[in-house]
């Protein structure tokens, strides 16, 4: 079994980490590098002269752009890791893993890892202000798994006792709360980082639809070849 | 040795469903290991070179 979901979350996270990084520089990539104008101060917001809202972010930085595509894809082979070995826990407790249904697991998944550490800790665009990045990131994997864990909840344990701790747990951390800076710095104009949170989060729930799908397709796929 | 599903025994049940919970295991904590590496380790060079993919993934970045 192992193989199995070896293999077909290779397969799954490359692919599917290649389309998604296409996604990441046609949408998210312009909006991050028209950030770092500000970032780096090329561009001051509030100056005496008003900046023009267009500005040339186009170009393709190889070493820059190519290491974000491998990145992309090595992230997201983690991702179909876990998500594969889940999908085989499941099916070995009766549940069926089809293509159609891999896409709702993606959703999960984009709920559990994206939008649930997003509610309290937004995508962050180039030079917002931000508490100790180790605490946020202590946070992040605690709010990422119980979120998850809910998930897995309300999937197969539909019951009042399993719906009830899914919500308590899905809340539980923004309750407590995430690490929050003492001042607000950055440069940035709140237009390109409302812009940047979207498009990050857009692109993340896109990124995992079509990881579920091949996470489903290649676990089904490589059961058919064992 | 191929075991069918007819002539698989209870044990057999057992046995194969315990190793396939610890190979889901096994994968789980290779794939919290991959995204703990492309997205969260501070190193500079990890760091320059997974930045622009941990800001647009929302991961806590700097």
């Amino acid at each position: 079994m192992f193989a199995r979901i070896v293999t077909s979350a290779l397969f799954a996270g490359a692919t599917a980490g290649l389309l998604i990084a296409l996604l990441q520089y046609a949408f998210v990539q312009p909006v991050l590098l028209h950030a770092e104008l500000y970032e780096t101060g090329t561009l001051v917001h509030f100056n005496a002269a008003p900046v023009s809202a267009i500005q040339d972010v186009s170009g393709f930085d190889p070493m820059r752009d190519l290491l974000s595509v491998l990145f992309t894809m090595l992230t997201y082979c983690g991702y179909a890791m876990i998500l594969v070995a889940l999908m085989g826990v499941a099916e070995e407790r009766g549940a069926d893993i089809t293509l159609r249904n891999g896409m709702i697991w993606g959703l999960m998944g984009f709920i559990a890892a994206h939008l649930a550490p997003a509610f309290s800790l937004p995508p962050e665009v180039p030079g917002v202000a931000a508490a100790d990045v180790l605490l946020r990131q202590y946070w992040w994997f605690a709010t990422v798994a119980t979120a998850a864990i809910a998930m897995w909840l309300i999937a197969f344990h539909f019951t009042m006792v399993g719906v009830g701790a899914a919500i308590v747990l899905l809340l539980l951390p923004h309750i407590i709360g995430a690490p929050q800076p003492a001042e607000f710095t950055g440069p940035v104009p709140t237009e390109i980082g409302a812009l940047f949170a979207s498009r990050a989060l857009s692109v993340g729930l896109a990124a995992w639809i079509i990881l579920g799908a091949f996470c489903a397709y290649f676990w089904t796929k490589e059961g058919e070849a064992a | 040795m191929k075991t069918t599903a007819a002539t698989m025994t209870v044990e057999d049940h057992a046995s194969a469903s315990r190793t396939g919970l610890a190979s889901a295991f096994f994968a789980l904590i290779l794939g919290v290991g991959i995204i703990a590496v492309t997205g969260h380790v501070q190193a500079a060079a990890l760091h320059d070179a997974a930045h622009d993919v941990r800001h647009a993934t929302g991961f806590p970045c700097h």
